[in-house]
């Protein structure tokens, strides 16, 4: 890891510690730790996303879905088989894995929109099955009664023991990614998304890595939507819907799509300005959605923290000449 | 050192090679020559295994390459300088470097000690290490692709064209490099349509016309040639423009 990745890791470290500590104490803002922990649990899809994206130059319109494998599987195995919730989720993982991988193997020959139609298109078909396998997954009244997240004898109950438990999966997740763009691995994603042939060209076998991250990226979203469906105790087909899929997408875009914390701090920014912030205009969801997406796209393309970071570097470099 | 023989290779429909055989033996600098849509890429793609010949056999070192994927055929020594150089332009010029040396698992010190020697031989690139290889001008990016080629330390090297789109000084450099490459001891498949810089440094030569090879020689003896002066060398416009 390069020495900048320290200290920027050094202090989300202390900021995340401290978070709760802070808000915890003024009485208005308590809740505010409840809409971090859903942050904390979407970024673990959006750093997946951006690495598939960002980094390796896939585009992907099926996170949603994948999160909603995870939770499924947690959600199924837990009320309808009493199954407890650590294997569950286990189990969540090696579904979304295999089904990822059979979905990704023939996709990833596809390229730019076609690849997103075909991503599009598997996320509408988990979507529609949610829905109508009534017996199994509850259909649009969704299902009820999921166990809390718990090791034997021990529950995650609290709310700080649960922010605790899903941003040091953040930052055990934000650790590895770290290392792995900076490994030889990650300039093969850089390479192939440059050029698939000169990275073939160069010895990459491109259709191996591409599943490879494809299938990390689904597990994130995966792991996710586990802790997603045993923090809520509830689910509903909703909130694994296309909208969500492009949410993602978006959160990575506002923060940098090739950049690791931007990804983070997009998914924190863009869940405080849904959950709490904007909340009152909720009916114009996917306006102000789509308004952020165009101003972004035309104007910052590299995304909010990387312009930020870039600006903040050259200031740096002109104060210290 | 690889050998090909009698391989037909198809586009899609195009029937692009048909039946092309050629050797190089180690040491050797042997060229390509023809002209465009002759199949000289076709020919150079089927070797590093990123198009499949429905008949025919490549061997290298006496072992059969076309039956193996890309990166295999890479790690076995044949390293590619691909027409129109196709450097990863959003990358560093370091990292396209290191990319060269990708398949290197223990890479960290191998990497740096070959990226020091390519920064030797090419200065201008250690000047450029940490701008983005997009904005490097074309004589620039050329060498480039060739260090990043040298990168992984190949038997034989391919280049598909280094002299396209460069100014005549430029091509002159990088032909100088080829000469020194080959000196040092590599072995250097070179495909041009520049026949006359390409047949003066080459030890062998091959003129490949519609997907078959119609001439082979020495590279003297092809410079000599009235054909290949005919085709090739424009030797009426010679004589009326040069002497």
């Amino acid at each position: 890891m390069r020495k900048k990745d320290r200290i920027v890791f050094l202090f989300f470290s202390l900021f995340v510690g401290l978070f709760p500590l802070v808000v915890a104490s003024i009485k208005a803002v308590s809740h505010y730790i409840d809409v971090m922990i859903f942050a904390g649990i979407f970024s673990l899809v959006s750093i997946g996303l951006c690495l598939l994206m960002g980094y390796a130059g896939q585009i992907s319109l099926a996170q949603a879905a994948f999160m909603g494998i995870g939770a499924y599987c947690s959600g199924i195995l837990t009320t309808h088989y009493g199954w407890p919730s650590s294997l569950a989720l286990m189990v969540g993982l090696v579904v979304t894995g295999v089904v990822a991988y059979g979905v990704g193997v023939p996709s990833l020959k596809l390229k730019g929109h076609y690849l997103a139609m075909a991503t599009l298109g598997f996320g509408m078909i988990v979507h529609i099955v949610l829905n109508e396998e009534v017996e199994l997954t509850g259909g649009p009244s969704g299902l009820v009664g999921i166990s809390g997240l718990g090791i034997g004898n021990f529950q995650i109950s609290s709310p700080f023991a649960w922010y605790y438990l899903v941003w040091g999966c953040v930052a055990t997740v934000m650790l590895f990614s770290l290392n792995l763009v900076r490994s030889r691995i990650g300039r093969a994603f850089l390479a192939i998304h440059a050029d698939e042939r000169a990275a073939q060209a160069m010895g990459v076998d491109v259709s191996n890595y591409k599943v490879k991250v494809f299938v990390l990226s689904a597990l994130l979203a995966s792991f996710a939507g586990s802790l997603y469906a045993h923090y809520v105790e509830f689910l509903n087909p909703g909130s694994f819907g296309l909208m969500w899929s492009i949410k993602f997408v978006l959160m990575v875009m506002v923060g940098g799509i090739q950049n690791l914390w931007g990804a983070v701090i997009g998914t924190v920014f863009l869940t405080f300005l849904s959950n709490e912030w904007l909340h009152f205009l909720a009916d114009f969801e996917v306006l102000i959605y789509g308004l952020i997406l165009l101003v972004i796209a035309m104007f910052i393309p590299q995304g909010l923290v990387t312009v930020v970071a870039t600006k903040l570097l050259k200031k740096g470099l002109r104060d210290g000449a | 050192m690889l050998t090909v023989r009698s391989i037909h290779t198809y586009y899609d429909s195009i029937h692009a090679l048909k039946g092309v055989s050629i050797h190089v033996a180690e040491g050797e600098i042997v060229t390509l020559i023809g002209a465009n849509g002759a199949g000289k890429t076709t020919l150079v793609h089927t070797i590093c295994g990123l198009l499949k010949p429905s008949r025919g056999s490549i061997h290298f070192y006496d072992r059969p390459i076309h039956v193996l994927p890309p990166e295999k055929i890479v790690s076995l020594g044949i390293a590619l300088v691909p027409e129109g150089r196709q450097i990863f332009s959003t990358l560093s010029v370091e990292v396209n470097l290191e990319m060269g040396a990708f398949l290197y698992r223990n890479e960290n010190d191998y990497a740096k000690e070959m990226k020091e020697r390519m920064f030797q031989r090419f200065p201008v690139l250690r000047k450029r290490r940490h701008q983005l290889a997009g904005t490097l001008s074309g004589g620039e990016q050329q060498m480039l692709a060739i260090a990043r080629a040298l990168m992984s330390k190949p038997r034989l090297l391919i280049l598909d064209e280094p002299s396209m789109g460069l100014a005549p000084l430029i091509v002159a450099e990088i032909f100088k490099i080829i000469q020194e490459l080959r000196e040092q001891g590599t072995t250097v498949l070179l495909i041009e349509q520049n026949a006359r810089s390409a047949l003066a440094i080459a030890d062998r030569g091959y003129v490949l016309e519609t997907g078959k090879v119609v001439l082979e020689g020495t590279g003297e003896a092809l410079l000599e040639h009235s054909e290949v002066q005919r085709a090739y060398l424009g030797r009426e416009t010679s004589r009326n423009w040069e002497v």
